[in-house]
């Protein structure tokens, strides 16, 4: 008994939403989180506030949310459509939009703490050598913060992965445009279909598993050299 | 020296919420060898360093290099090279990847190669160690060397040997000065260390609650007496000596404060030679010795039974009275100024006043360096 064709599309999609969603988190996550370390406002921690908000709301109450965004009516949803001709509700678009909202937390606060602990004083030194704000986020930030970096790259992507609230709400099932690994995992249950079932679960399992011990092997095995 | 090579600084900042501590300062500063700037911690002196950088946004910021206006440009486009204090090199970087991350941005092809400042500094056997397997001194070797590296219009330094300990501090100090020889470019160093502006600097700021007190040649400021430099204990004046010859059954070298031998041949007077221990120095090169205020004593009549070798004869222009039991008396010997700190007691008892002869006996002579020309 193997993976059905639907199932390999599902796992695609899957790997691909989570791929897109990964590196739209680190592009978004990056400036935000840059700024959430050194800001010193007040509003500072609203918006910490609001990134962490997936983190404790059920997934289901952020996929209502945007299913009202996604609507036509909306500011959202209406200006999607009119810039692509495509609604945003129950579409891969619409998928990214909700997973990049539930995984950013992931992201931004290993990001945050890596940032914080950065010795803001190496960029004054860059500074006078007249390395400027890229050369110095390339060739310092990044290199010296790439555990933090590696951490957020890796749980946004698993946290992807596994989405399975929001998407309902957002995405529906369809398959090849909406129906992820865990809408599939669902389906299999629901026909009783426990066989298949197991192969969606234990693979997401043993694959989640996986990525959570090579990130822990990493700061591990750096955290024991420095 | 022109005054267009000359730089010409003037900053105004404010720091705290209701600018509880503001700097002001216009000064004009030498286009070559080291400026020292000097004052007591807290008086502004690594502000206006910073300010020179633009690491601090001034609210004014003047600063002319040669005729260039660099006081309004970002830091990145000043071309000052800045050492720390803390040393602040690149830790997942080696010696060697950090000279590079200079060297890659250097900001002329005017500068010092790589093999050049590698010798200067001597650190080409730590080139491919880690930042965190250096010493304190070894580290801020690279941090100059890094600095150097991409040829800036001046080099900034701000007390950088604070963070080192006293037995690395003298190699350092050896670099340093063998590179106002090699290095066309001034140099601004910043310390509250009175000893090392004494070996380093050829002209001095002296700062407090960020104001300018004085400035001017460090030789001239070391001996003034309106200054607080002249009241600490330590205080010291600093001489330029002409190596006359040496004197090898005693293993001593016999110095001579005026400029240079008559032009008939005749020895300047014993009266204004100093003796120190054997030096390397050739006949005719100029050394700078320095001579601490309480090891000088005053006679009116040249003692003749005495152990001490170095008595000058010289004449009082001006006497400032320091606490209740002491006083400082200034005498001029060829030109140059030696300081006798003395108590008051002594001060009435010989009579000493202005335009008075007097002989100054000198206990000790520290050496700060063999080469100065």
């Amino acid at each position: 008994m193997s993976l059905l064709p639907s199932d390999i599309t599902a796992l695609w999609l899957t790997l691909q939403l989570a791929a897109v969603t990964t590196v739209i988190l680190m592009v978004v996550g990056a400036p935000l989180a840059w700024w959430l370390s050194r800001s010193e406002s007040r509003f500072a921690s609203v918006i910490e506030a609001t990134v962490a908000l997936p983190l404790i709301l059920p997934p289901t109450v952020i996929g209502f949310y945007l299913l009202m965004a996604f609507s036509p009516d909306n500011f959202l949803g209406g200006s999607w459509l009119a810039l692509t001709g495509q609604s945003l509700a129950f579409t891969f678009s619409g998928l990214v939009v909700g997973s990049v909202i539930y995984s950013l937390p992931f992201v931004v606060q290993p990001l945050q703490s890596g940032f914080q602990h950065f010795d803001h004083k190496l960029l004054e030194a860059a500074e006078t050598m007249g390395a400027g704000t890229l050369d110095r986020f390339l060739n310092l930030i990044i290199p010296l913060t790439r555990r933090a970096f590696a951490t957020a790259a890796l749980l946004g992507f698993a946290h992807t992965m596994g989405e399975f609230g929001v998407v309902l709400m957002i995405g529906g099932n369809i398959p090849g445009e909406t129906q992820v690994l865990s809408i599939a995992l669902y389906d299999h249950v629901e026909a009783l279909d426990y066989g298949r079932a197991h192969w969606l679960a234990g693979g997401l399992l043993a694959f989640s598993f996986a990525l959570l011990i090579l990130l822990y092997g990493f700061n591990r095995n750096k955290g024991l050299k420095s | 020296m022109g005054v267009e090579n000359k730089i010409q600084l003037a900053v105004e900042h404010s720091l705290g919420r209701d600018a509880e501590f503001s700097l002001r300062l216009n000064v004009l500063l030498p286009g070559r060898g080291i400026t020292a700037i000097y004052g007591p911690s807290g008086c502004g002196k690594t502000t206006l360093l910073r300010c020179m950088a633009g690491l601090e946004h001034a609210e004014h910021c003047r600063l002319t290099i040669g005729d260039i206006e660099i006081g309004g440009l970002p830091v990145t486009q000043r071309q000052l090279g800045y050492v720390f204090q803390e040393n602040r090199l690149f830790p997942h970087l080696n010696v060697e990847e950090n000279l590079d991350f200079a060297f890659k941005r250097r900001f002329s092809d005017n500068g010092p190669s790589k093999q050049q400042v590698i010798a200067w500094l001597d650190i080409e056997n730590l080139l491919a160690r880690k930042p965190n397997q250096l010493s304190g001194g070894q580290k801020q070797r690279v941090a100059i060397a890094r600095a150097l590296l991409t040829a800036p219009r001046c080099l900034l330094l701000d007390e950088p040997l604070a963070g080192v300990d006293s037995k690395a501090r003298h190699p350092i100090l050896r670099h340093l000065e063998a590179l106002v020889d090699q290095l066309n470019i001034p140099m601004v160093y910043v310390s509250h260390n009175l000893d090392e502006i004494s070996r380093l600097a050829d002209h001095l700021i002296v700062m407090d609650q960020g104001r300018l007190i004085a400035d001017g040649p460090l030789l001239e400021m070391l001996s003034r007496l309106d200054l607080d430099l002249t009241r600490q204990e330590n205080a010291a004046v600093v001489l330029n000596a002409e190596v006359l010859n040496h004197d090898d059954h005693y293993s001593l070298t016999q110095l001579s404060l005026g400029s240079s031998l008559n032009s008939d041949g005749a020895a300047s007077s014993v009266e204004t030679q100093l003796v120190v221990g054997r030096l390397a120095a050739a006949p005719g090169n100029t050394v700078r010795v320095r001579i601490p205020c309480r090891d000088v004593s005053i006679a009116l009549e040249r003692p003749s039974q005495s152990s001490i070798l170095n008595i000058l004869s010289g004449v009082i222009v001006g006497i400032e009275r320091v606490d209740g039991a002491r006083a400082i008396v200034k005498a001029d010997v060829q030109g140059q100024s030696v300081l006798a700190r003395i108590t008051r007691k002594s001060l009435e008892h010989l009579a000493l006043e202005t335009g008075k002869h007097v002989y100054l006996q000198i206990k000790t002579v520290a050496l700060l360096s063999e080469t100065l020309d």
